[in-house]
């Protein structure tokens, strides 16, 4: 192995069970995970989000419900991800009863440990969950941990299930990885400069850009160039992280002139010698010819919008696009994922009962690709998603059709794919 | 020149220590757990992943990375748990993910899968099928296998 780890004294009485057997447990793999790192030593957290809450079995549960049961709570303010069951729309969800009762039961786990209920992948959308520029924090869910990186500069590595819960508990993580400055820093350029302005000024081809992006930089540290700064936006980002965290293992990119430490690093990024790859329009619609597994005739029995989360200026841009209060086809149904946080924003803004009333669904705490809620009937589904669209056939057995916001409320609308394509040159 | 039964094997660090044997899978690509394979049976169900259908319940699994949710910690940990998971994990990159499911099974199963990093010298001699041995704890980590003609 590297260097060896070296604790400290509080790190010693954490991991000897002087504060609690459930400490203990969680710093065995704190350190566990350090190890694995290669980290000289453990650095304090001031916050982590805890992407274990989805039921994924008997193990997932077991673990936490150990945990607790030896007494462990968490240590700094601590965000959940999604679960596996919508709390506050009951009977949404169509899981067996032993199994929704497994899902409900670790969701209980977690608040017993002191963790918020804010069930959502989108912890960055809470006020109070934005961590500060350069603030080290202990975060999972791909999506959370790129855009955290990326779009906030807050430094954390690719945590995983128990690594975050852990952290959590123990407020310590490996000093290794994204916390170091050297590994924050692009090793290649992907140059934008010839795909149109026009283009990039669309949410559905961030994802597609993403997608990209992941394809084509695997685990690299990519500064994204050739962007004008004015079309990117938070959403933006949001959905091409997820995507390239989804396609590949991104989990911290730059775009020049727009995201934090690169504006800081002004034009001494991309650093001199990084390889250079060329993205063009084409590599864009071929990806989304990719993310779409439906053929182009088909049927749309549903819509799925908001993975990730869906955001209140999303709420905003989609109410605006109804307001003609255009009903939905009655064969379609379309779905939104959001944060109850979120809900609760767009619903005193009134943006959420325009998209009831046309027919859409709320979905929150959880997400419609994770747990059942699509019918049983649905064969195709539309999506503005990268994401959604790249797990969604494997996880529902479904076919997908990638397309923009407005594709899709077209499509919902005619119960068939409409397409827009002067987008997509 | 190899001979018919020599013993070959090589050495790497133990990421989650255990011992193992099984048949080698080389993964074409990275692979999430999570969405990427069933949790049931342990089979790859990644339409996007070259070896989709294949089933990786007992296999010595040779991958650079995951890719993707980090919901794939818990869904390895629960293979474990049911007994469909790889036998091994032979990893060239230290994948914290992959690492912290196998570990968390046995913090509260007591089932140990190993988990190695192997260098590129160390993958260069392994064979690419057949069946090998995996050992690793604190001290040293190593897979062997049999050499045929």
């Amino acid at each position: 192995m590297t260097g060896a780890l070296v604790l400290t004294d509080a790190d010693e009485r954490k991991l000897s069970g002087d504060e609690g057997a459930g400490m203990a447990m969680a710093m065995r793999m704190s350190v566990a995970l350090a190890t694995v790192s290669g980290a000289p030593r453990l650095i304090d957290i001031s916050s982590a989000h805890i992407d274990g809450c989805l039921y994924h079995g008997q193990a997932g549960l077991d673990f936490v419900e150990k945990l607790v049961s030896l007494g462990a709570e968490v240590s700094v303010p601590t965000t959940l991800n999604v679960s596996s069951l919508d709390l506050l729309h009951p009977g949404l969800v169509r899981l067996a009863p032993a199994e929704s009762s497994a899902a409900k039961r670790l969701m209980d786990a977690y608040v017993a440990l002191k963790a918020r209920a804010t069930w959502t992948c989108a912890p960055y959308q809470l006020a109070a969950s934005r961590p500060g520029r350069g603030s080290d924090i202990a975060w999972a869910e791909s999506n959370a941990i790129v855009f955290a990186n990326s779009v906030l500069g807050a430094r954390t590595d690719r945590y995983g299930d128990f690594a975050d819960v852990c952290a959590a508990i123990t407020g310590r993580a490996p000093y290794a990885g994204l916390h170091l400055e050297a590994n924050r820093v692009p090793t290649v350029e992907l140059d934008c400069s010839s795909v149109p302005r026009h283009v990039l000024d669309s949410d559905a081809v961030w994802a597609v850009l993403g997608c990209v992006v992941g394809d084509t930089v695997g685990e690299r540290v990519p500064i994204l160039t050739g962007v004008d700064a004015g079309v990117v936006d938070e959403d933006r980002l949001k959905a091409l992280g997820a995507a390239a965290a989804s396609s590949g293992g991104v989990a911290l990119f730059h775009v020049a002139g727009a995201t934090p430490e690169a504006v800081d690093a002004g034009a001494s990024w991309p650093p001199s010698g990084v390889p250079r790859i060329e993205i063009t329009t084409l590599m864009l619609r071929q990806a989304r010819d990719r993310l779409t597994t439906a053929v182009a005739s088909s049927g749309i029995d549903a819509v799925s919008l908001g993975t990730p989360h869906f955001s209140l200026a999303e709420f905003e841009k989609l109410a605006a696009v109804l307001s003609d209060r255009v009903p939905f086809d009655p064969s379609c149904t379309v779905w939104i994922s959001t944060s109850r946080d979120v809900l609760a924003l767009a619903t005193e803004k009134g943006y959420a009962q325009v998209c009831e009333e046309v027919g859409a669904r709320l979905v929150v705490d959880t997400c419609t690709y994770v747990t059942p809620i699509l019918g049983d009937e649905v064969r195709t589904a539309m999506t503005t998603s990268g994401k959604w669209a790249w797990y969604a056939p494997a996880n529902l057995g479904i076919d997908v059709v990638f397309g923009t916001m407005e594709e899709c409320v077209d499509s919902a609308r005619a119960g068939r794919v409409v397409r827009h394509d002067a987008a997509w040159a | 020149m190899t001979q018919l039964g020599l013993e070959g094997s090589t050495r790497g660090d133990t990421l989650c220590a255990g011992i193992a044997t099984g048949e080698l899978l080389w993964l074409d690509e990275p692979l999430s757990f999570w969405g990427g394979t069933s949790l049931d049976d342990g089979v790859i169900v990644d339409v996007h992943h070259p070896q989709c259908g294949i089933a990786l319940g007992g296999r010595v699994l040779v991958m650079s990375a995951s890719r993707g949710s980090s919901s794939s910690s818990s869904v390895l940990a629960e293979q474990i748990r049911a007994g469909v998971a790889p036998a091994a994990i032979l990893l060239s990159s230290r994948d914290a993910i992959v690492t912290l499911g196998a570990l968390a099974a046995a913090e509260v199963y007591a089932i140990r899968m190993p988990i190695l990093l192997l260098d590129a010298a160390a993958l260069a001699e392994m064979p690419r099928s057949g069946s090998v041995s995996v050992s690793a704890d604190d001290e040293a980590a190593a897979v062997s296998w049999s050499t045929r003609g």
